[in-house]
């Protein structure tokens, strides 16, 4: 392994991340707030308790999952696509390193930053409701494993987008609506029946669901049918990347 | 007289005398081809050989294919068929070893604006897994006058600098071989002139330096071999010094009163010929201690052929370049 170059790939997107660290921090963390405000304040007050839960303290672990997902994968999108789009991306090609050693730098760092934010949220959503974590291990493990799955997703889209709409595109139009219909605001138990088994296809049902219960102990699906969500999908990505090196797609003429 | 130089050229296709056998090979590509995506073949087959420590320019049009083969031997594109390996390894089965020497300064400028120079050249560093280590980049950044500008963001250097920042990045893991692709399109006189001298510092550290150029002057400043290469086929390589020295050739025209049809039999022991219009073409070496000239004038007027008119011309590599290039277009 060329750990030099991995730790040189993450250090120099982990400095680009501390450059931008304010931008990277007010803006979820204002947008939580506005959510807590939104959700937690206007509609709490109509809904008081979701199987014992506060409204309040339900959202939480969806709150965090929208900003996570949505982080971890535009930065990963992002970290490789820069390259490309000014032509950096030469010296990736003609260094002595593997696919997967490119893959640790640029996910890992990528990943670290939604961590970091993940938690940022998780400290915000305490000064607006008393949060006790049941299962704090398995929680740490559901958001690494999130960060990380998220951030294979946000490189493969970086390296299929040919401009800055493309690379918009997948977040906007597939992550954001997958998270809001995966159960981050509602039980999937408050929908019609049909509904309920329409929502099980959401692959980030699983991980909501695995997320909140490690917070709370309880659960829309059981916790090995998470498990083996963030497990598939995170297999489905690594391969599709073993194929875009292997091949070359979008990277080697 | 360009048909002769030419004819001499092309004939001499073994390599040049000067690379004996004590040198070793350190760069061989082997009937490499390259079609691209949209079906435009780039490289037709181009075989390569370089000895470790020796220059060489890379002559040759727009798109002859120059960039072409340097990212295929560097990794940056595929090569549809043919093998090549670096210091004896398989560029593509053995990328780490083959990669670790060598060095590569795009042609266009490629780099991070708001990186700092000395952030941007610790980061190929790291790449090609040498730990950290400042003083050695230091030096290099000395090297190419970089040294003030180590902590500017690269978005402030000027072009020529940034130029150099490419070069540094390059050189920063201590590659054997380095290649240069146009190191000196949109560089003025000056840094020209210092990139020549980097080029020799290189090559006295015992780099081994290929690189590409528009510009024959270049070539002959810096190179000790020269190649010609024009769609995707290097039509020669020939070592710069027997090169020059056969451009030494030079023609001596002489115009006579009175035309005449054929060689006078008194004259037969001079290298005469005659040209179209009934003159004289003699042909000497230049840089040779005696040119004859002195003998075959007192020859002529002995034959009683009188002169109108004298002069010289002699080719230049220049010639040679555009006609092979043209020859190869028709
Ligand atoms: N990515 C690509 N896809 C398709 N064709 C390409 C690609 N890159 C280069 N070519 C074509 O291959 C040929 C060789 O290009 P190349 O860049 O190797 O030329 P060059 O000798 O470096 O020229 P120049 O002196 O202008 O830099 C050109 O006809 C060019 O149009
Ligand atoms: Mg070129």
């Amino acid at each position: 392994m060329n750990w030099n170059a991995i730790a040189a790939i993450y250090r120099f997107e982990m400095a680009r991340t501390f450059r931008t660290l304010m931008q990277s921090i007010v803006s979820p963390v204002l947008s939580t707030s506005l959510y807590f405000v939104v959700f937690g304040a206007a509609i709490g007050s109509r809904i008081d308790q979701v199987e014992g839960v506060s409204y309040g303290a339900f959202i939480v672990p969806g709150l965090i999952m929208l900003t996570v997902l949505t982080q971890s994968t535009t930065n990963a999108s992002f970290g490789i696509y820069f390259p490309k789009f000014i032509g950096t991306v030469y010296e990736l090609l003609s260094a002595p390193i593997s696919f997967f050693e490119i893959v640790i730098g640029y996910v890992g760092a990528a990943a670290t930053k939604a961590f970091m934010i993940g938690l940022i949220i998780l400290a915000t959503a305490h000064f607006f409701v008393d949060l006790t974590i049941a299962h704090p291990v398995w929680m740490m493990a559901f958001l690494v494993l999130t960060c990380i799955s998220f951030a294979l997703l946000g490189f493969i889209i970086g390296i299929w987008a040919q401009n800055f709409e493309q690379l918009q595109l997948v977040p906007l139009l597939v992550i954001t609506p997958l998270v809001f219909l995966g159960g981050s605001f509602y039980s999937i138990s408050m929908l019609p029946p049909v509904w309920q088994t329409i929502t099980l296809f959401n692959p980030v049902v699983y991980l909501i669901s695995g997320f909140r219960w490690a917070f709370f102990g309880m659960a829309d699906v059981s916790l090995g049918w998470s498990v083996l969500a963030i497990a598939v999908f995170m297999t489905t990505c690594l391969a599709t990347i073993g194929w875009i090196f292997r091949t070359g797609y979008r990277l080697r003429s | 007289m360009k048909d002769l130089v030419r004819n001499a050229l092309l004939n001499n296709k073994q390599p040049a005398a000067t690379l004996g056998d004590s040198m070793t090979t350190i760069l061989n590509v082997s009937d490499v081809t390259k079609t691209y995506e949209g079906g435009h073949q780039a490289l037709k087959g181009v075989d390569l050989e370089i000895e470790e420590g020796e220059i060489l320019a890379l002559l040759g049009p727009n798109g002859a294919g120059k960039t072409t083969l340097i990212s295929i031997i560097c990794g940056i594109a595929t090569a549809s068929s043919g093998t090549i390996t670096v210091g004896g390894f398989d560029h593509v089965r053995d990328y780490r070893a083959a990669r670790n020497l060598i060095g590569l300064v795009p042609q266009e400028i490629n780099l991070e604006p708001f990186e700092t120079v000395m952030n941007s050249v610790r980061f190929s560093r790291g790449l090609f897994g040498k730990p950290r280590d400042d003083a050695r980049i230091e030096e290099i950044l000395k090297l190419l006058s970089l040294h003030d500008k180590k902590d500017s963001r690269i978005m402030t250097l000027s072009g020529g600098m940034k130029r150099r920042v490419l070069i540094a990045k390059a050189l920063c893991h201590d590659p054997k071989i380095l290649f240069l692709d146009e190191p000196t399109a949109g560089v003025d006189v000056e840094l020209r002139k210092d990139m020549w001298d980097i080029v020799a510092k290189l090559k006295q550290t015992g780099v081994t330096v290929i690189l590409t150029t528009h510009y024959i002057e270049e070539a002959e400043a810096m190179a000790d071999r020269i190649g010609v290469i024009s769609k995707g086929e290097i039509l020669l390589v020939e070592d710069k010094d027997a090169l020059i020295k056969r451009l030494g050739q030079k023609e001596l025209l002489i115009e006579l009163d009175n035309p005449i049809e054929a060689l006078p039999e008194a004259l037969a022991s001079h290298p005469l010929t005659v040209s179209d219009d009934g003159g004289l073409i003699y042909t000497y070496d230049a840089q040779a201690g005696s040119t004859g000239i002195t003998g075959l004038l007192a020859d002529l007027r002995e034959a009683g052929l009188h002169m109108s008119d004298l002069s010289t011309r002699q080719s230049s590599l220049e010639d040679i370049f555009v006609d092979l290039v043209k020859e190869d277009a028709a």
